[in-house]
């Protein structure tokens, strides 16, 4: 690969400056981003990453400062302007059409009608097939999008970005939802664009990802750009520092003590309905124990079982050394089981609702028994477990539409650890969410532990669940495959994920 | 954005309505025609504190006009056969606590669509009513108008019955526990469902009592006049919508509230004495209806427009 720095750049911002009323997004940001290299944009959350991503689409138009594509100054920006100049965008949060199939959503973002409007669908069907195929996705160009799972959703975006064939591909958070698998399928599409001379401007708050990926990173700090390097000059710590501006340990708190009490046994428990078969599986007080696995394995299925969403119905069940059958997210928090769900921006927050609202949703028979709402002692206990979460919001009363999505995460945990429950199960609590609240959630899942709470960690981020759980179990094809011990290495985990190794249980 | 605009812009249009009638047409403030025209809407109030409640449930009923004129009717019969008024009015109430609990059970339990199945009962009761009576008033007995009580007393029995389920409903929504579910349910089912609420539960009640309250209603409406018109209720979930939504409840669910729905049926209700009383031709009392809640919905819209550009931590740019 010839050094791209020498070529002019793909995309250039000289000096931008965006505004949100008071809040100043970005303050002067110059950037660069050439030909053939893999440019990853890191920083804390609200460290104006999706600001700098929405000037380049042209959702949002800078207030100052200069935006240069290809050589050529673009002053009125807008999205369809953008996507013509070569510019696609893989959001985060797929932005697909759920009742569409694959081939329609693709022909929507790709295609144009023929004459009189025709569609040749039979010729669509084929492109997309081919697309799908050059990023290896194993996926038919007739399934409607809102059968598929989240990453499978994720590698048609991906192709998409493809298929426009652009020359600027920006990847906001692409892995968030993907497991290793897809992980190393998206990493080679990467490859691949950069190949062919397209630049990558790869954005992600895993660092292990920026370190493989990348060719080069700028950090950007309280909307300003900390400093652009070649990743081999860096090391992570050093990432780290420059990203946060302090020191902060890479590594999750030690793991615990000895485990007490079993407060959670599974025996060859089953749910036809959600593919959830013959798991067992033990959970004492005191102790995490993280879900490995591939995605779609069955952890969330089985996280959702537990907490009687969709109830099981076969094996057993015991809480406290005693069979139960929960039915009924009712039925669990009764018994003191919690459950913090995947996807927080559609169902862990009510975004309408004040943060004191939210926090003491689950509790309102403990809390108002007399089915009488008390205003004092709501907010009290509210701004308690703020303080205690180190939540930045202007207080139990505003809005939790108002957070930034790692303080909307903390509050959903707030609600949830306001029912002092005995057993947590905790389902991607750090996705999307910068490295400092991560740190400080791990820490506290281990606070919780060592309180005696029963901690059952799922987390499509391997490493996360390596770093901060007492036992690993795998699952793969909605069943348990293997428990192991704790600083088990990613590959072993990986290779009982994937059905190399047996089971071991 | 202050979070009582808007009370504070209905109740100025409606301030501003109240005081040109003070000064162009002070007629409108003669205190016995006044009390008519309040005891006239007191049913619709009722009615439109229900509705109001099943919006915020995210759910919309538009049978209750002719669950209006099913209770009307036969609570009439049971009047005519000389039940007592006590009775009559549990009946009423069960009756439209009954025909709620239908539509309940098609919304909450089976999961459908809450247009659709009101859409459905709101033709079968109008229409069934219209077979059985084929069109007949039912005439009530001489004690019965006015509670058997004197025509102001009577007349201010129904207003202050009115008010007092306002008040005791717009108190519990924002001070039970059962009314902070309701907007929970309204505002991400799913949510509330993994807090622990049973939103089906939730759902199903609230329709109930859309269907009480209605029953409650339509006791008020019959003791207005002599004879009970099958064709009561027309139209009445229009104006109960109508008034929910200039009283700010979001059509999507989980925000709203009483108070504010109150001043909006206030407005509402004023255009047409108004435009009697400032001689101006009726007409025009559809297409000011029209434009207040145009302008409602258009409040909403820029509402939520605004709060997208000046709250850069929203979840659409948070993760910057």
């Amino acid at each position: 690969m010839s050094d791209p720095c020498r070529s002019a750049p793909l995309l250039q911002l000289a000096g931008v400056h965006k505004s949100f009323g008071a809040v100043r997004a970005l303050k002067g940001v110059s950037f660069e981003l050439f030909g053939g290299e893999v440019h990853a944009l890191v920083g804390e959350n609200g460290a104006g990453k999706s600001t700098l991503v929405k000037l380049v689409t042209g959702a949002l138009r800078p207030d100052a400062g200069e935006i240069e594509i290809m050589g050529n100054r673009v002053a009125h920006l807008n999205p369809a302007r953008a996507h013509k100049l070569g510019v696609t965008c893989i959001y985060q949060q797929p932005a697909l059409f759920a009742d569409l199939t694959v081939a329609e959503n693709l022909w929507l973002r790709l295609e144009a009608p023929g004459a009189l409007g025709r569609v040749d669908w039979s010729a669509c069907r084929r492109r997309a097939g081919q697309w799908l195929e050059r990023i290896g996705a194993a996926i038919s160009p007739d399934s409607e999008i809102r059968h598929l799972s989240m990453p499978e959703q994720q590698l048609v975006e991906i192709a998409c970005a493809l298929g426009t064939g652009a020359r600027i591909v920006i990847m906001d958070e692409p892995t968030a939802s993907l497991t290793q698998k897809e992980q190393h399928l998206l990493f080679s599409v990467v490859r691949n664009l950069r190949q062919n001379g397209a630049g990558i401007l790869y954005i992600s708050h895993r660092l292990e990802e920026v370190f493989t990926v990348a060719d080069r990173v700028t950090v950007l700090r309280d909307g300003q750009s900390v400093g652009t390097n070649r990743m081999e000059e860096l090391t992570k710590a050093a990432l780290i520092r420059s990203m946060v501006g302090r020191e902060v340990s890479d590594t999750a708190p030690p793991c615990g003590g000895a485990a007490r009490d079993l407060v959670l046994a599974l025996r060859h428990l089953g749910c036809s309905a959600s593919g959830v078969r013959d798991v067992n599986l033990e959970v004492r007080s005191g102790e995490v124990v993280g879900l490995a696995g591939l995605v779609g394995a069955g952890w969330t299925e089985l996280a959702r079982v537990l907490f009687g969403i969709t109830p099981a119905d076969s094996g057993e069940l015991q809480l406290n050394g005693r069979a139960v059958s929960i039915s009924s997210p009712r039925d669990a928090i009764d018994r003191r089981i919690a459950y913090l769900p995947e996807d927080r921006r559609r169902h862990g927050v009510i975004l309408d609702m004040s943060l004191a609202q939210n926090i003491t949703l689950a509790i309102h028979r403990r809390l108002f028994p007399r089915g009488w709402l008390r205003p004092r002692a709501e907010r009290q206990l509210a701004g308690d477990s703020l303080r205690a979460l180190n939540v930045k919001a202007g207080g139990p009363d505003a809005l939790a539409a108002s957070l930034s999505g790692g303080n909307q995460q903390k509050v959903a945990l707030a609600r949830w650890l306001a029912t002092q429950p005995e057993l947590l199960i905790l389902d991607e609590p750090t996705q999307g969410v910068d490295i400092g609240t991560k740190r400080e959630i791990h820490r506290r899942i281990r606070d919780l532990a060592n309180q005696g709470v029963a901690v059952l960690l799922i987390s499509s981020d391997l490493p996360e669940v390596l770093d901060v759980s007492d036992r690993i179990c795998v699952m793969r094809n909605g069943t348990m495959v293997a428990t192991l011990p704790p600083k088990t290495g990613a590959h072993t985990v990986m290779a009982y994920a994937l059905g190399q190794k047996g089971a071991a249980v | 954005m202050n979070a009582h605009v808007r009370e504070i812009s209905v109740a100025l249009a409606l301030g501003l309505i109240l005081l040109a009638l003070a000064i162009f047409a002070d007629s409108f403030y003669q205190p016995q025609p006044l009390l008519s025209l309040v005891t006239g809407q007191a049913p619709a109030l009722i009615v439109t504190c229900g509705v109001a409640l099943v919006m915020i449930a995210r759910q919309i009923d538009i049978s209750i006009g002719s669950q209006m004129a099913v209770c009307s009717v036969c609570t009439g019969l049971l009047a005519a056969a000389n039940w007592p008024l006590g009775l009559v009015l549990i009946a009423a109430i069960g009756l439209g606590a009954l025909l709620g609990a239908i539509n309940g059970l098609f919304v909450a339990v089976l999961r459908l669509p809450s247009i659709v199945v009101t859409l459905a009962t709101m033709v079968t009761w109008r229409e069934a009513l219209r077979w059985q009576r084929q069109g007949a008033f039912v005439n009530l007995p001489d004690g019965l108008q006015w509670f058997g009580m004197s025509q102001t007393h009577g007349q201010l029995t129904i207003v202050i019955s009115a008010l007092v389920v306002l008040f005791l409903l717009g108190l519990s929504t924002r001070h039970l526990a059962a009314g902070r579910f309701i907007y929970a349910v309204g505002s991400d089912v799913e949510a509330a469902r993994l807090a622990g609420i049973r939103p089906q539960l939730v759902t199903f009640l609230v329709f109930v009592g859309m269907g009480a309250l209605t029953g409650l209603a339509a006791t008020l409406h019959i003791v207005q006049s002599p004879q009970v018109d099958p064709n009561s209720g027309t139209g009445l979930e229009l104006k109960a919508i109508a008034a929910a939504v200039v009283g700010g409840v979001a059509i999507s669910g989980g925000r709203g509230n009483l108070w504010a729905v109150f001043l909006g049926f206030l407005l509402l209700a004023c255009v047409s004495p108004a435009l009697i009383h400032l001689h101006i031709e009726a007409y025009w009392e559809r297409a000011i209806a029209g434009a207040i809640i145009l302008a409602a919905i258009l409040a909403d819209g820029l509402e939520k427009q605004t709060a997208r550009f000046s709250h850069p931590r929203t979840p659409s740019v948070a993760n910057g």
